[in-house]
């Protein structure tokens, strides 16, 4: 029967098992917002389209479903791209559906017209025009296989309006013909050996775990691999999550703001298990001086990633899961007990330093936020921050235990992702508790989707937490350019009277002593509350490597008697 | 050091562009590329001359396969290849200097393919060395205008680069 390639639009995504989508609409998607009333979807009506693809990457990330965002040319496509560049660099998988002009009038500077594909060559896995009704379905059927292949990603499909409204048969194929997708193949006999004889033979090995491992699902295969072996684990941001973090054998954020002891040891290591992480620049500081001593095993499904920042001794170009499921059998069972005393002797320095043991004498801390609500949450909560000095913090303060439950913008540092983010990780789980932690900066660049959230009648907790600043900037300012706060103050509107605009219960809390309690309040409530808290306005996230730095050349808190900044080599 | 990828991808619009924007953004240094039809009309061949000095052959490799049109990526750069490069080249040149300059261009193989009053044009084929050779000898007579291909290659034997046979995983 023939179709419209509207109706197609539709009937793939029902094919896809697609039940709810994220957009906005416009002149040249028309033809398809049209359609959709006659299928069986949800349609999110989002404030701008930035939040729409940050709606689609959040109920990925939140799922491991792909998410899908819809948006009309120009204008529409362009405030895409942010959501889109952002699904790009942490491999969320998501397809972006874009109406585009007439064929008739394609390059000729059309209303409306801009070249979508171009724009999004290099922030997507892969894009394409459509422009006859014809491969409307094959075309889509293409983009779902490519998101979920091997490294994730976002795929863009820009369908021009004749080809929404011309007609064809409708036929979903259930294979696609793309040579250039190679499925990725069992790590080779060899590799698995020669990395088996690293493992067995290391005295001081770190597991250094990322977002590999929760795109996999590798978690239990983590585990395993990590007990047998007794090999202590470090996460990435992006990792968090993926192995827990009440686990004797875990020991928290590595790199730029990650534990001290961490990163300590990661620099005292003699073997570095890489599984499902990129060797980020935030995560290794100076390149040259990272983990000398320590032979390399980088077990990584894109075979680009390997040998690109750190030369490795073996790589196994694999699936996470598969890879670990092979190599776990075939090594010894182990306890290296030295080591773990060693790194024992390094966390009881950092815990000796840590924030979470000092009194705040009056003032509220944004750790202290983060910790109290980890704690009056039971820690199993899916948290959403956004992005900056509380990102960090909940990273150091919240304590994951499941894969999935933290969701935030890792390698492009998105601003504004948190609240979108929240909402699209909640349609996807509607059943989970979802906090949203953000600044006061970035919560404003897309607190319009408080209307979303509300037009949805989702339940989100959310925490602003305000100090004022756009701490992570002035951080910087603070460290690196003698306190000259250029463009770092920020007024900010009340956030109470700005939630109450859109009928979302708010409260101001500015002592350690409103924090529990708040939040017991918020989460007793049905529906979406917002906590302002009041923070110290001139904070720290300590540790710090100094971007550029040795990763072990670290800046800690200043201890409680001297305010000096020691610096620990 | 030059690295020669051979590359099968799909032939539709925008891989060259696919292909180009991988290597603008990733600073990975392109000598030449060469892109045109094949045996298979589903399939075009890129040649691509890369400058591994800051990137190694395997990482451009890898990037390359990541594309989707991209079928597949072979480096010939340490296999026995036929390689080519076509030249077109002006060149000043008296009525009375003509028979000169064929029987200079004769050495090389190449032909005179274009006569005007003051000026021929030269035609060359050859592997890299051969026409820059040539170019040198022409340079002093004056060089009007010129045009090179840039580099194609085909794997000696019976191998076949750029089919799935050849397909070997990066080194680590």
């Amino acid at each position: 029967m023939q179709r419209t390639g509207a109706q197609i639009v539709w009937e793939s995504l029902v094919k896809e098992g697609v039940g709810t989508v994220f957009g906005y609409p416009g002149g040249a998607i028309l033809p398809t917002y049209d359609a959709m009333l006659d299928y069986p979807i949800r349609h999110v009506l989002v404030r701008h389209e930035q939040g729409a693809a940050h709606m689609a990457d959040g109920f990925a990330r939140a799922s491991g479903r792909v998410g899908v965002a819809i948006a009309t040319s120009g204008p529409g496509a362009t405030n895409l791209t942010t959501g889109i560049a952002t699904a790009m660099l942490d491999s969320s998988p998501t397809v972006f559906i874009t109406g585009q002009v007439s064929s008739k009038v394609l390059g000729s500077d059309a209303f409306q017209e801009v070249d979508v594909t171009g724009i999004t060559l290099p922030i997507t896995k892969h894009n394409s025009l459509v422009t006859e009704a014809r491969h409307v379905a094959r075309t889509i059927r293409e983009a779902f296989v490519i998101a979920r292949a091997g490294r994730p990603g976002p795929v863009l499909v820009d369908i021009t309006k004749d080809a929404q409204q011309g007609k064809a048969d409708f036929h979903y194929p259930e294979t696609v013909h793309l040579p250039g997708l190679h499925d990725p193949e069992p790590p080779d006999a060899e590799s698995l050996a020669r990395a088996a004889e690293l493992v067995d033979r290391a005295e001081r090995p770190l597991i250094l775990a990322g977002a590999g491992v929760i795109r996999s699902g590798a978690s239990s295969a983590l585990r395993d691999f990590a007990e047998r072996t007794g090999t202590p684990v470090a996460l990435t941001l992006l990792g968090i999550g993926g192995f827990p973090q009440s686990h004797p054998l875990c020991l928290g954020m590595m790199g730029m703001h990650g534990e001290a002891f961490v990163n300590t040891a990661i620099q005292n290591a003699d073997l570095l298990l890489a599984f499902g992480m990129r060797f980020d620049d935030r995560v290794t500081g100076n390149i040259k001086t990272y983990a000398l001593h320590a032979k390399k095993i980088h077990v990584e499904i894109d075979p680009s990633e390997v040998g690109k920042n750190v030369k490795v001794d073996v790589a196994l170009i694999s699936d996470l899961r598969v890879a670990l499921e092979a190599l776990t059998p075939i090594v010894k069972a182990r306890r290296p007990e030295a080591w773990i005393a060693e790194i024992d002797g390094w966390r009881q320095d950092t815990r000796s330093r840590d924030i979470i043991h000092r009194d705040g004498n009056g003032r509220l801390l944004a750790a202290h936020v983060v910790h109290d609500l980890w704690q009056t949450t039971d820690g199993t909560s899916v948290v959403v921050s956004d992005v900056g000095q509380h990102q960090m913090w909940e990273a150091q303060y919240y304590k994951h235990d499941e894969p999935r439950t933290l969701i935030t913008s890792g390698g492009l540092g998105t601003m504004g992702f948190a609240l979108p983010a929240a909402i699209g990780a909640k349609m996807a789980r509607p059943e989970a508790e979802v906090w949203v932690v953000a600044g006061d900066g970035g919560f404003q660049m897309t607190q319009c989707e408080l209307a979303t959230l509300q037009q949805e009648g989702l339940d989100i907790k959310i925490a602003v937490v305000n100090n004022g600043f756009l701490g992570m900037v002035r951080q910087w300012q603070e460290f690196f350019h003698e306190r000259r706060y250029a463009a770092t103050p920020m007024l900010s509107p009340d956030f109470v009277k700005l939630a109450g605009a859109y009928d979302v219960p708010a409260y101001r809390v500015d002592s350690r002593a409103d924090v529990v309690p708040t939040v017991r309040k918020a989460r007793e409530t049905k529906g979406p509350v917002l906590i302002e808290f009041r923070v110290e306005k001139e904070d720290a996230v300590y540790p710090m490597v100094p971007a550029g730095s040795d990763l072990h050349a670290m800046i800690r808190r200043p201890s409680e008697a001297g305010q000096e900044q020691e610096v620990r080599s | 050091m030059k690295h020669t990828l051979v590359a099968r991808v799909m032939d539709q619009p925008g891989v060259l562009n696919r292909v180009a924007s991988l290597f603008r953004r990733r600073a990975f240094n392109i000598d030449s590329l060469t892109v045109g039809h094949t045996e298979t009309p589903e399939f075009s061949r890129m040649t691509i001359v890369v400058d591994t000095a800051r990137v190694p052959a395997p990482i451009v490799e890898a990037n390359l396969r990541k594309l989707i049109p991209v079928a597949e990526v072979v480096d010939v750069t340490h296999m026995p290849t036929v390689d080519r490069d076509l030249a077109l080249i002006r060149v000043r040149c008296a009525p009375a200097e003509r028979a000169e300059l064929a029987s200079l261009v004769e050495i090389f193989r190449g032909r005179i393919v274009d006569v005007a009053t003051e000026s021929v044009i030269v035609e060359v084929t050859g592997d890299e060395q051969k026409v820059d050779g040539l170019v040198e000898l022409l340079r002093p007579r004056g060089i009007v205008e010129m045009v090179r291909t840039g580099k194609v290659a085909m794997v000696r034997g019976s191998v076949v680069a750029g089919k799935p046979a050849a397909h070997g995983a990066p080194a680590a």
